[in-house]
């Protein structure tokens, strides 16, 4: 398959490893990507790398950071009759205050599986008696999506189609994660998805305000390493913020794709599993569109229980990694999962879990 | 109810034993050991490329049968009907299940029908039950791989599953592939003229992952496979990189997995290759004495990866 199979091929990916193999000390990269996360487990790079880089994970998996107390607001909102919830997959078995959306459904609540907003659109527009509300969940590369298919409820005038909007924004989490005490990453694999639509300079406060540099990476094995080879060498000299995947990322990013977004949404406080709330760090929708704005109505959210076994939120900060967790795989697994981390297609956990333990605590390919 | 079935069921299904409408179908059972499976489908759509429900529950049934090495002789028919299901649909359900039933050469038996009030079923339901007799020396179990074997697969894996995703209602996926649903017998008859089968599974839900650790599980073994010896057709594999689906959990309706004694392999390899439907057939890894039920996946930097039994369903990824 054309521009897979390039980036796939085994003797370019020896080349890397062993170049990358070659450096004197081992470095600690920080992948912040859920796909990346993903990407690495299942094309088996982890043991490859070591021990010349330690990879952890970070907080780049929209479906991971949704806190509790919004999933609850969900989970809530698809229990009031009339309404049908309609939601990516990905987080119908995410627990949150009140149970997860699966159990909602079991429970009588209209909640339906679309595979992209403005699926969700068309299903308000088929069924106008009911109110539909679109679970809006991901970061910059899916918030376009989601506010183009406001414009075009508003364009078509479909009254029903709502959007609870729990999008944040990755700059100001990767700012939050450098401020905190002993965070040990030298150097960032930035997101390419979420660069294609923000640009790499959107990370530039990296480099320039904490010394740490990053490179925008692509999600095909050869990108990764390229990525990896280019943080690797950058420890001499001054750190910048590269991209290395230029057939994707422009510096300006897709300034059609911001403009859409920001005509429907504007900055707001957001609470993100593991690092709290953050002022600024998501998307509230402007008030232009709150007749849209399913945020806005009142519902009953039980407070989220901390009984503080699972550690997602550490996970998510790279302060451990899973096996680290004493629930992981012993107890959370992806039949029963404690947190979205072994939920998500996208999570570190679930990653680890498919592709990289070999079953037993304390025999893990690398801890 | 008697006119559906003397209009509809008997004329496309056929009547064997239950020509004199009695409450049992009486037949007669050739000496030996004997081979019993139930299974229900439900599937949406009811109909997609290469297939449709009817098909589905004679092959299922007459697979599983085929996969103790099993004859399929005779099977039974569960309809649950959903009010208000067009005739139509149902006519040419019955008629494709009752042509699978002729190529799998099976008859049908004793059979049911019960219409359901509407909401309470997804259009229609088919229960099949199947007895097949297993010529002498020919059984096989899934709990018999072991170290040393070769693992055989008799094609592109994946087809079923990215057919019917194509057709689910929101998924506007240009694809052309069509379901590998068929009736596997036969291949099994080719398969075991040629070599010993330790252990063998059709790779149905759950996809070559599932079946492989059943088998691994079962058999106390582990199993390796090889990650570019997988036979995945190009599109399959753009329909698993755009969605983010793993091809080793896609579904198969006409796959099986043969474990067989490597002195066996090529023999068998050759004999799968001659057959219409093990035309893209290959090796697709071992059976080792390695941890038991831990099934590994060498990707072409030779590293190691897990494979696990897959859980729930496989949704797409967001980005």
């Amino acid at each position: 398959m054309r521009f897979i199979d390039e980036y796939r091929s085994p003797d370019i990916l020896r080349g890397l490893l062993d170049r990358i193999g070659d450096i004197p000390r081992p470095m600690t990269l920080m992948e912040v990507c859920g796909t990346h996360t993903m990407a690495i487990s299942r094309s088996g790079l982890r043991p490859l790398l070591a021990p010349a880089v330690d990879l952890l994970s970070g907080p780049g998996c929209p479906v991971c950071v949704t806190s509790e107390r919004d999933m609850g607001k969900a989970v809530a909102i698809a229990g009031i009759p009339g309404v049908v919830l309609a939601t990516f997959g990905d987080m119908m078995r995410v627990p949150g205050a009140g149970g997860t959306l699966l159990e909602a459904a079991s429970r009588g609540a209209a909640v339906k599986v679309v595979y992209s907003p403005l699926d969700a659109l068309a299903l308000a527009e088929r069924e106008k008696d009911r109110k539909v509300v679109f679970l809006g969940v991901g970061f910059e590369t899916t918030a376009p999506s989601v506010a183009a298919s406001l414009l075009r409820a508003r364009e078509r005038g479909v009254e029903n189609f709502y959007v609870l909007s729990l999008h944040k924004l990755v700059p100001p989490a990767l700012r939050a994660l450098v401020e905190m005490e002993g965070f040990g990453v030298e150097g960032f694999i930035l997101p390419g998805h979420v660069s294609s639509i923000i640009g790499a300079g959107a990370y530039s406060f990296l480099a320039d305000e904490y010394g740490i540099p990053g490179v925008v990476a692509g999600f095909e094995p050869a990108d990764i390493l390229q990525a990896i080879y280019a943080l690797l060498g950058s420890r001499e000299g001054k750190p910048s913020v590269d991209v290395a995947y230029s057939r994707a990322v422009k510096a300006g990013g897709n300034p059609r794709a911001i403009d859409i977004l920001y005509r429907v949404f504007e900055p707001a406080d957001a609470e993100w599993r593991g690092l709290s709330f953050m002022p600024a760090s998501g998307l509230g929708i402007r008030e232009e569109f709150r007749e849209h704005d399913a945020g806005a109505w009142e519902v009953e959210v039980p407070e989220p229980e901390e009984d503080g076994k699972c550690r997602c939120g550490d996970i998510l900060c790279g302060l451990i990694k899973p096996p680290q967790c004493p629930m992981f795989a012993a107890v959370c697994t992806p039949d029963n999962p404690l947190g979205p981390c072994m939920v998500s297609s996208e999570g570190t956990c679930a990653s680890y879990y498919l592709y990289d333990a070999r079953g037993g605590r304390g025999s893990w390919l690398r801890g | 109810m008697s006119e559906l079935l003397e209009e509809m069921v008997f004329p496309l299904l056929g009547r064997a034993g239950l020509l004199e409408a009695e409450d049992a179908a009486a037949f007669s059972a050739p000496g030996g050991r004997m081979a019993l499976t139930t299974d229900s489908f439900v599937v949406r759509p009811l109909f997609f490329p290469g297939g449709d429900i009817g098909k589905l529950a004679v092959c299922g049934t007459v697979n599983d049968l085929a996969m103790r090495g099993a004859r399929p002789l005779y099977l039974t028919v569960g309809l649950i009907l959903e009010e208000g299901l067009p005739f139509p649909v149902l006519e040419r359900v019955l008629r494709s299940a009752g042509r699978w039933c002729e190529e799998a050469g099976v008859a049908v038996v004793a059979g049911d029908t019960k219409v359901v009030e509407r909401g309470s079923a997804d259009g229609l339901y088919i229960n099949t039950s199947g007895v097949g007799v297993i010529p002498e020396g020919n059984e096989v179990s899934v709990t018999g791989a072991s170290p040393g074997d070769v693992l055989l697969v008799n094609g592109f894996i994946g087809d079923h599953e990215a057919a019917v995703l194509g057709q689910r209602d929101g998924f506007d996926l240009q694809v052309s592939v069509s379901s590998d649903c068929a009736p596997l017998y036969g291949l099994v008859e080719v398969i075991q003229a040629a070599g010993r089968v330790h252990a063998m599974r059709d790779a149905t839900r759950g996809g070559l992952a599932a079946v492989l650790k059943e088998i691994a599980s079962a058999s106390g073994t582990a199993i390796e496979l090889v990650e570019e010896s997988l036979p995945l057709r190009e599109e399959v594999r753009a329909v698993c990189e755009m969605l983010g689906l793993d091809p080793l959990l896609m579904a198969n309706e006409g796959k099986l997995v043969a474990a067989v004694p490597e002195e066996d392999a090529g023999g068998v390899l050759r004999a799968m290759s001659g057959h219409p439907l093990g035309g893209e057939a290959a090796v697709i890894g071992k059976v080792t004495a390695g941890r038991k039920g831990e099934v590994s996946l060498i990707t072409p930097l030779g590293s190691h990866r897990l494979v696990r039994m897959p859980s729930g369903e496989q949704f797409p990824r967001i980005c």
